[in-house]
């Protein structure tokens, strides 16, 4: 039996499929695989990535925060931000992470600082997940293909 | 029969008015299509979120897993935010939610904390209250109401930081204050065309079974829930995630009925402009002929005299 999966943000619907054999989850308490028929479920998400395994294919989002709900028949991620790894440019990645640490060096203000440091952990996960996915030569595909 | 330089005044300041409201209509024009996609990006989300929501609420029998969870069994008082719009010219809209809201109140007879966003809704309940005072038919519920709150001028595109505020005037109203239910009335939006005002039980956050037949007799359709036996396993604990869930999601809720609301106002208003400007134009053609008319009974009334005025002067010439 194969696993409806919702992926969506506070902005957008990045995804929906009812075909996953698997998903595995970057939850705050740590990596959890979920399959079909998974016992009812609540978990908060931390900043990582999230992979929906179909068949051959995985599909790959970086997740920024959230909240899990998992069914025995469907998974909802509900994601204070997220991206497809398929938007994700390493060159822009670099760039975020330069402005980042430049802010950092001059900003003075211990709030502004905490916001950035922030930013700058987003910046660092989107580019291990980006490593990552590479590393692995997965398939990145484009969502638009899917939609 | 008006003056030609009477009909003329008028063709000018029904120009003017058309003038006005095609410009009107522009600008919601385009403001509509920002909210509207606003709206439609940001609904899967809240409805998701409002499904968890309620599914959380159903395992909360008994003991509540979260202070706003708990259900009272004597509603002494209660809350509603009314969101309207900050102006008018949009038709009906500012009316139509307004009177959806006190109609709720009548007949749900509590006595009601306004929270108000919006300054049309601010004005209209004032004035409703003021009434009320002054009615020695009231019944004492009624006269047994105020504002507790109001907000207006949120930014065309609002997001969680700017109706924080309101979030938490709600949280306080049920925590703190004798209030029991907090209810939202909103402008749901459908298209262009048709936005439908409801009234929605907002807090405490309950299944759909536990409510009273008297509350579902008075409030919209909900969103549909599917409703399934559900015990959730919570990670890493129950108060933990409902800690941080149920007062975001609940924030998110009220978020989404702005923006429900934000999208229905400005398409109300397009519509009532672009009336306005067909009946200004209309107006301007009857106008127009009106003019025509009188301008042709001038000249030839001018003319009639001329030709008289020769006649009796060849008839003198003559004799």
């Amino acid at each position: 039996m194969p696993l409806e999966v919702e992926v969506v943000s506070r902005v957008r619907r990045l995804y929906h499929t009812e075909r996953a054999d698997m998903v595995i989850i970057p939850g705050s308490e740590g990596e959890m695989g979920v399959l079909p028929n998974h016992t009812p479920l609540l978990t908060t998400l931390a900043f990582g990535e999230l992979r929906i395994v179909e068949g051959e294919d995985v599909v790959s989002f970086v997740v920024y925060g959230g909240v899990v709900e998992v069914r025995p028949d469907k998974v909802t991620v509900l994601a204070d931000d997220a991206e497809s790894v398929y938007e994700l440019d390493m060159a822009q990645i670099e760039d975020a992470r330069n402005r980042a640490r430049d802010l950092m060096a001059a900003s003075p203000n211990a709030e502004r600082r905490a916001e950035i440091a922030q930013e700058l952990r987003r910046v660092e996960i989107a580019a291990k997940v980006h490593g990552r996915v590479q590393g692995r030569g997965q398939r990145v595909r484009s969502l638009e293909d899917e939609n | 029969m008006p003056s030609t330089r009477e009909i003329r005044r008028r063709i000018r300041s029904v120009k003017n008015i058309n003038q006005v409201t095609r410009a009107l209509e522009a600008v919601s024009a385009s403001s509509v299509r920002k909210a509207q996609a606003a709206v439609l990006a940001s609904r899967p989300y809240a409805q998701h979120a409002y499904d968890v929501l309620v599914n959380v609420a159903a395992q909360s029998t008994g003991v509540p897993l979260h202070p706003l969870l708990e259900v009272r069994l004597d509603i002494t008082r209660i809350s509603v935010v009314l969101i309207t719009g900050d102006r008018g010219l949009a038709g009906a809209y500012n009316a139509n939610i307004v009177r959806r809201a006190i109609r709720f109140v009548e007949q749900y007879e509590r006595p009601v904390h306004w929270i108000t966003v919006g300054r049309k809704g601010r004005d209209l309940i004032r004035r409703y209250i003021a009434a009320r005072e002054h009615d020695e038919n009231a019944p004492a519920f009624l006269k047994d109401q105020k504002i507790v709150a109001e907000f207006s001028h949120l930014p065309a595109d609002p997001d969680l930081g700017d109706i924080a505020q309101i979030a938490q005037i709600v949280f306080d109203e049920f925590l703190q204050v004798p209030v029991d239910e907090v209810f939202i009335a909103y402008t749901n939006f459908i298209n262009t065309m048709t936005q439908q005002p409801r009234v929605l039980p907002l807090l405490p956050l309950r299944p759909f079974e536990a409510r009273s037949r008297e509350i579902m007799e008075l409030i919209a359709p909900e969103p549909e829930v599917k409703r399934r036996n559900r015990d959730y396993i919570y990670e890493p604990s129950a108060a933990a995630i409902l800690n941080e869930v149920i007062p975001r999601f609940t924030e998110l809720q009220i978020l989404q009925a702005v923006r429900e609301s934000l999208s229905s106002e400005h398409s109300a208003r397009m519509v009532a402009m672009r009336n306005a400007s067909e009946s200004a134009e209309s107006l301007g053609d009857v106008l127009q002929l009106e003019y025509n008319k009188a301008r042709q009974l001038s000249i030839t009334s001018e003319i009639l005299d001329i030709v008289g005025g020769v006649e009796a002067l060849k008839q003198s010439d003559a004799g």
